[in-house]
C-alpha cells in the first residue's frame, strides 16, 4: 500500500490510498475522500488583503471573494457531507471579525447541511467568531488524522497543511513551478488554497524528515488534472 | 572669473575653454544650461565653475552665524561616479585653497555622517537620485535646501530615459518650489534630441520653456575598423569565438584594451576564451555588475594604476568614469546603437584631441552588416539615443507619498508643481487624483480600506500621513531600481551540497538563471567554471569545477535591441549592392546568393518568404526592428494564423527577422488570400489581439511586480528578511491575477500596461513598422530555405510560444514516470 502501487493499480493519476482510505487529489487544490464524503481544504488565509492593509500595504481587497468563489465551486462539485478546513483559515486572529457580511453569509450557505470543521492554525488559533461549524485542534476519523502543522517525522495517515508545498521541474530548459500535494503514500501535506498565499518548495529543509523520500511524489496542480512527479525530477527554488 | 581661478589656470599653462567660459557666463546671467560635450572635454570642471566661483566670492561664515544650507547639489547615476568626482574636484579646490566643503552622500554613507550632514551641510553635496528623494521626504527638507543655488546633473542622457529620471524630475520640481530661481546645469553626451533635455532641465510653466544650450563639437574622429578574420564568420550565434586569436593579437599590440560586450554571459565567455589562448599570461580582468563589489573595486584600482593589459566589461563601464590610459576599445558583438558605440569608443584615449581607436568584432553575418552600418553612422555623427517617455505613474505614487512624509500637501498645489516636471507635463488631473487615492487607500473601487488610510485629508483639505510608521516604510521603499531576485553565490568545497556553510561570496546571480540549472551542472561566473552544489534560501553554493566544460547559459540575444536608426542603415545597405564592397567577401557572397535564389529585402518594404522544410511549413519575415518588437509581432502573428487555420506551432525572433512555422502551407494560404499578407500584418493587431495576449503574458506579470514595488503596494525583498520562508511572502503574480479579474482598470494595471508597451514589447516601434509597410509587403513563395533565412532557422528550437507550454512540460515529466512504471 503505497503511492507507487496505487498509481499503477488504479490507472488513475490523481488518486491514492492513505491509511486504507481512498483519496482524490483535485487539481484545484482540495482533497476529496469519496468513501466518507469528506472534503479537505487547507490554508484559506481569508482576509489576508485586509490584514496587510492594516499595516499600510494595500493588497487588492478581493482575495476573500476569489478564495470563497473557488471554494464554493469545489464544494458544489463534490457535494461533501463533511468539510474540514485545515487551519490558517483566516490570515490573522481578527480576520473572522473583519469578514464582511456578504462573505459571512456565503460561508453559512456553504456549511448548511454539512458537518463543517475549523481546525486551529498558527495564524488563527481561536475559533472563528460567529461562523457555523465546530472548532477543533485536531480531527481523527478512522485511521486518518487531520491537523494544521504536519508532524516532524514520518507518520501514517496524517493530512496536514501549513507549509504551502510547491514543486518545480525543469524540462527542456524551461522551469515550471506549481503548488502541489506532497505525499509518500503514508501522509499528505496539502497545498495552500488562499488566493494570495505563497508557497515553499518541497525540497526545502522543512520537509526533510517528514517523508519516505524513495516513495515521494509531488502531485503538481495543472489546469485540468494533477501531475504526479517523482522526487528525482524535482528541483529546488 | 575670480583671481584665484585665473591664477590656477595660468600656473598650469592652461586657459579656460570656450564652453567653460560660456557656461559660466550663462549661469551668472541666472540661466539653466545644458552642456553637450564628448568625453575628455573638461565637462565636469565646466559644470562646477559657476558654483566654485560663487562659493569663492561668498563671505566667510562667521562664528555664530545662522545655519547655511547646501549651495550646490551634484547628482549622478552611479555611486562610483560621485566618489570619483569628489576626488577630481577636490584637487583644484585644494590647489586654489577655496573655502569649499565637498562631501558625498550615498547608500554607503554611514549614519553618523548623514546626521552630521543634516546639521552642518557641506557646500557641495555629491549624491544620487535616490538620496535626493530621501532628503526631500524628511520634515526639515525645506530648511536643508533653501540656500540651494545650483544643481549639477551628470550623465544626464542616461538618467532621463529611465524611471530614475522620472523620480529625479519630480524631486527637482520640489526643489524649484523651495527655491524658485534655482539653476540647473545638465552635462550630457551627444543625444538625438537636445531640446528634450533642455525642457527637462527647467520648469514647464509655461510649457515648452528650455534651458540654454552649449554644444562642444566632437574631437578627433575615431579610427574604427571591423575585425577581418581568416575564419568563417558564423551564420548565427553571439559568441564570436572564431575571432579570439585575432582579438588576442590586438590586445598584445596595445597598451591597455577595453573589451565591451552586451551581456554578462558574453563577458564570461569572452574572458574564459581569452585566458585559454593567453600564452603570455597578460593581466586580463573581468568587470560586470553581478560580481562582488570588492572584486570590482580591485579591478577598478588595477585599471587606475595601469597594471592591466585588458579588461572585459559590460555596460557597468559605459558611464564617464575615468580609468587609466586605454588605447584600444574592442567591441565584441554588434553595438546595437550608434550612440552607444560612440560612447563606448569614447572610453579610449580620454583626451578629446586624439583619435580613439576601436575594433568591432561581429559575432555573425547580420552583425557584420550592423557593425558596418554603425561604423558609417559614427563617422557621420548620427545619434539614436532613445526618445523620452511620459513619466510613470508608479514613480509618481512613490513621490506623492514622499511629499506627504515631508509636509502636508494640497492637491491643487502639488498638481501644479508636478506638471512643471517635464515627464509629467501631460498629466491630467483625474489621473493625478487617482494616484493620490492609490497612495491613500490602494485606489480600489471596493472602498474597504478607508480606515487603514496611509494619508488622509485634514479639515483644511491637506493630505498628511496618518502615522510615523508610514514614513519609515517609505524610506525602506524609496527608489525605482527593482532588482530581479538575486541569490548570493558562495564558494564551498565540492560535494557539500545544500548543507554547505560559509565560504566567500563570489557575487550575485539571477534566480531565474539558476532555475535552469540542476545541482551538479556547471556554468561560468567570475571567469571560473563553477558547479552548482545546492541552493538554500537566498544562497547558492558552488564549487570549483576546473577542467570541465561549463554549461553556458542559453543566450537569448543582445540585451539592447537594435536601434531604429541602425535598422534603417542595415536595410539601406542590403538594398544597395554598391555598398557591399565594404563587406567581407563571404558576407557579400551570401547576399548575392540571396538575390539569385529569392530577393533582397527592399529598403521601405517588408520581405516575407514562405517555404517547406521537413514536414513543416515556414514563414520568415525581415522587418529589422529589433528583437523586442519581433517577439511581440511573433506572438500576434501566431494568434492570427491560428484563427486563419494555419496551425502555427511556434515562432522565433532575432534582431533582424522572425520565423513562424506550422503544419499548413502558409505560402498557399497567402496566395489564396486566406488571409492576405496585408490582412495578416494589418495594424489592427495592436488592438484586441494585443490586449488579449498581454493579459496572460508572463512579461506583464514581471512588469507588474516592478510597478507594485515602486508604487509601494508590495515591499521590497530586504536581505536577511527572507529567511522566514517563502510561503509567508505575497506573490506579485497572485496579486496580479486577482487584480486583473476584479479590477482590470486599476491604476497600477494601467501603469503596468504603459510600461510593457514602451519597454518589453516595443509596441510603438512595431506600430511604426506596420504603418510603414502597409501595402508594401513582398511575398516570395520558395521551394526551399533562402540564404537570408538560415540565421533565424538556426535559432529555432530555443523558444516555444504555446500558451499551454507549462502544462505540456508537466505532462511530459509525468509521462516519464508512467513509462518507468509500465516497465515495472
Amino acid at each position: 500500500m503505497n503511492g507507487l502501487s496505487t498509481i499503477s493499480d488504479a490507472k488513475s493519476r490523481d488518486s491514492l490510498t492513505i491509511a486504507g482510505e481512498r483519496v482524490v487529489c483535485d487539481q484545484r487544490g482540495v482533497l476529496f475522500f469519496p468513501d466518507i464524503s469528506l472534503l479537505a481544504v487547507s490554508d484559506l488565509h481569508l482576509e489576508k488583503g485586509s490584514s496587510f492593509a492594516r499595516r499600510g500595504a494595500f493588497l487588492p481587497p478581493y482575495d476573500t471573494a476569489a478564495t470563497l468563489a473557488r471554494l464554493q465551486q469545489v464544494v458544489a462539485d463534490h457535494d461533501p457531507r463533511v468539510v474540514v478546513s485545515l487551519g490558517d483559515s483566516f490570515h490573522d486572529g481578527a480576520g473572522a471579525e473583519r469578514l464582511p457580511g456578504m462573505f459571512r453569509q456565503q460561508v453559512e450557505a456553504l456549511a448548511a447541511g454539512r458537518d463543517w470543521f475549523w481546525i486551529a492554525g498558527n495564524h488563527d488559533p481561536d475559533a472563528p467568531a460567529g461562523l457555523p461549524g465546530e472548532s477543533v485542534r485536531e480531527l481523527q476519523i478512522g485511521a486518518l488524522s487531520f491537523r494544521h502543522e504536519p508532524s516532524a517525522t514520518v507518520v501514517e495517515g496524517e493530512i496536514a497543511g501549513h507549509l504551502h508545498p510547491c514543486a518545480r521541474i525543469v524540462q527542456r530548459g524551461r522551469s515550471v513551478r506549481r503548488r502541489c500535494f506532497a505525499s509518500d503514500g503514508h501522509r499528505i501535506i496539502m497545498p495552500a488554497f488562499g488566493s494570495f498565499t505563497g508557497s515553499l518548495n518541497v525540497l526545502d529543509r522543512a520537509y526533510t524528515a517528514m517523508f519516505r523520500w524513495e516513495r515521494f511524489f509531488a502531485y503538481m496542480l495543472g489546469r485540468d488534472r494533477v501531475f504526479p512527479i517523482a522526487r528525482t525530477l524535482l528541483r529546488p527554488g | 572669473m575670480p583671481p584665484p581661478f585665473l591664477k590656477w589656470f595660468a600656473e598650469r599653462g592652461w586657459s579656460p575653454r570656450a564652453h567653460q567660459l560660456g557656461l559660466l557666463a550663462q549661469a551668472q546671467a541666472g540661466k539653466s544650461v545644458l552642456l553637450i560635450a564628448p568625453t575628455g572635454a573638461g565637462k565636469t570642471l565646466a559644470g562646477f565653475l559657476p558654483s566654485l566661483t560663487a562659493l569663492a566670492q561668498r563671505p566667510r561664515r562667521k562664528a555664530g552665524e545662522a545655519y547655511r544650507g547646501v549651495h550646490t547639489l551634484y547628482i549622478s547615476p552611479l555611486k562610483a561616479l560621485a566618489v570619483d568626482i569628489e576626488r577630481n574636484l577636490g584637487k583644484p579646490v585644494s590647489e586654489m585653497a577655496l573655502p569649499v566643503a565637498i562631501e558625498t552622500r550615498t547608500g554607503d554613507t554611514p549614519t553618523h555622517k548623514r546626521q552630521r550632514q543634516k546639521l552642518v551641510p557641506p557646500d557641495i553635496l555629491l549624491t544620487t537620485p535616490e538620496q535626493l528623494a530621501l532628503l526631500l521626504a524628511s520634515s526639515d527638507a525645506r530648511r536643508f535646501f533653501e540656500d540651494l543655488r545650483y544643481v549639477v546633473l551628470d550623465e544626464l542622457h542616461s538618467l532621463v530615459t529611465s524611471k530614475r529620471g522620472h523620480l529625479l524630475a519630480l524631486g527637482l520640481a520640489r526643489l524649484r518650489k523651495y527655491v524658485p530661481d534655482l539653476q540647473l546645469i545638465g552635462l550630457s553626451a551627444t543625444v538625438a534630441e537636445p531640446d528634450d533635455l533642455r525642457r527637462w532641465l527647467v520648469g514647464q510653466n509655461p510649457p515648452g520653456d528650455m534651458a540654454e544650450l552649449i554644444t562642444v563639437a566632437g574631437g578627433a574622429k575615431p579610427y574604427i575598423t571591423i575585425l577581418e578574420s581568416e575564419e568563417r564568420v558564423p551564420w548565427a550565434g553571439h559568441s564570436a569565438r572564431y575571432a579570439i586569436p585575432e582579438v588576442y593579437q590586438a590586445i598584445k599590440q596595445h597598451q591597455t584594451t577595453l573589451l565591451f560586450v552586451n551581456t554578462r554571459s558574453q563577458a564570461e565567455m569572452l574572458f574564459q576564451e581569452l585566458w585559454r589562448v593567453n600564452e603570455d599570461s597578460l593581466p586580463i580582468a573581468l568587470h560586470h555588475g553581478s560580481l562582488d563589489v570588492a572584486q570590482r573595486r580591485r579591478v577598478e584600482k588595477a585599471m587606475e594604476t595601469n597594471s592591466l593589459r585588458a579588461i572585459v566589461a559590460t555596460s557597468t563601464l559605459d558611464l564617464g568614469i575615468d580609468w587609466g590610459d586605454v588605447d584600444l576599445v574592442v567591441h565584441v558583438g554588434a553595438p546595437k546603437g550608434a550612440s552607444r558605440l560612440a560612447q563606448r569608443i569614447g572610453r579610449s584615449n580620454h583626451r578629446m584631441d586624439e583619435p580613439s581607436r576601436a575594433i568591432l568584432v561581429p559575432a555573425n553575418r547580420f552583425e557584420v552588416l550592423e557593425c558596418r552600418a554603425a561604423l558609417e553612422a559614427n563617422y557621420l555623427g548620427a545619434q539614436d539615443t532613445p526618445p523620452l517617455v511620459d513619466g510613470a505613474l508608479d514613480v509618481l505614487a512613490q513621490h506623492v507619498l514622499g511629499c506627504a512624509c515631508s509636509a502636508p500637501f494640497d492637491t491643487d498645489e502639488l498638481f501644479e508643481e508636478i506638471r512643471a516636471a517635464a515627464p509629467y507635463a501631460g498629466l491630467d488631473r483625474d489621473t493625478f487624483v487617482r494616484v493620490i487615492d492609490f497612495v491613500a487607500t490602494g485606489g480600489y473601487s471596493l472602498r474597504s480600506y478607508e480606515r487603514y488610510a496611509r494619508i488622509r485629508q485634514t479639515r483644511e483639505g491637506k493630505w498628511r500621513v496618518t502615522h510615523p510608521r508610514i514614513a519609515q516604510q517609505y524610506r525602506l521603499n524609496v527608489g525605482t531600481i527593482v532588482e530581479a531576485p538575486y541569490l548570493n553565490l558562495r564558494y564551498v568545497r565540492s560535494g557539500k551540497g545544500a548543507s554547505a556553510r560559509g565560504g566567500p561570496v563570489l557575487g550575485k546571480i539571477e534566480e531565474g538563471f539558476l532555475e535552469q540549472i540542476a545541482p551538479g551542472e556547471t556554468f561560468l561566473f567570475a571567469g571560473k567554471v563553477l558547479r552548482l552544489e545546492g541552493i538554500r534560501e537566498t544562497e547558492a553554493f558552488v564549487s570549483n569545477a576546473t577542467g570541465q566544460d561549463a554549461r553556458i547559459p542559453v543566450y537569448a540575444g543582445g540585451k539592447f535591441p537594435l536601434s531604429t536608426y541602425l535598422a534603417e542603415q542595415v536595410r539601406g545597405m542590403l538594398a544597395d549592392p554598391e555598398r557591399w564592397q565594404a563587406l567581407p567577401e563571404q558576407v557579400s557572397d551570401w547576399l548575392r546568393i540571396q538575390r539569385d535564389k529569392s530577393v533582397l529585402p527592399p529598403r521601405e518594404s517588408l520581405l516575407v518568404e514562405t517555404f517547406p522544410r521537413g514536414n513543416r511549413f515556414y514563414m520568415v519575415a525581415y522587418p529589422f526592428e529589433g528583437r523586442l518588437a519581433h517577439q511581440t509581432l511573433g506572438m500576434l502573428l501566431t494568434r492570427r494564423l491560428e484563427r486563419a487555420g494555419a496551425d502555427p506551432l511556434g515562432f522565433s525572433a532575432t534582431d533582424y527577422s522572425l520565423a513562424v512555422w506550422g503544419l499548413k502551407d502558409m505560402g498557399q494560404l497567402f496566395k489564396a488570400g486566406r488571409p492576405t499578407l496585408g490582412d495578416l500584418f494589418d495594424e489592427d493587431m495592436l488592438g484586441d489581439d494585443l490586449d488579449a495576449w498581454l493579459a496572460d503574458s508572463y512579461l506583464l506579470k514581471r512588469t507588474f511586480r516592478n510597478c507594485a514595488i515602486i508604487a509601494g503596494l508590495i515591499e521590497r525583498r530586504h536581505p536577511g528578511k527572507e529567511k522566514s520562508g517563502r510561503q509567508v511572502t505575497v506573490s506579485a503574480d497572485l496579486i496580479y491575477d486577482v487584480l486583473r479579474s476584479h479590477e482590470p482598470d486599476h491604476i497600477l494595471l494601467q501603469a503596468t500596461r504603459a510600461d510593457a508597451a514602451a519597454g518589453l514589447l516595443d509596441v510603438r516601434r512595431l506600430g511604426e513598422m506596420l504603418s510603414r509597410i502597409r501595402g508594401r509587403i513582398m511575398h516570395r513563395d520558395l521551394q526551399q530555405i533562402s540564404p537570408l533565412a538560415v540565421p533565424i532557422m538556426l535559432e529555432i528550437g530555443k523558444e516555444r510560444v504555446n500558451g499551454d507550454a507549462g502544462e505540456t512540460l508537466l505532462s511530459e515529466a509525468a509521462d516519464l514516470i508512467e513509462e518507468a512504471m509500465g516497465e515495472n
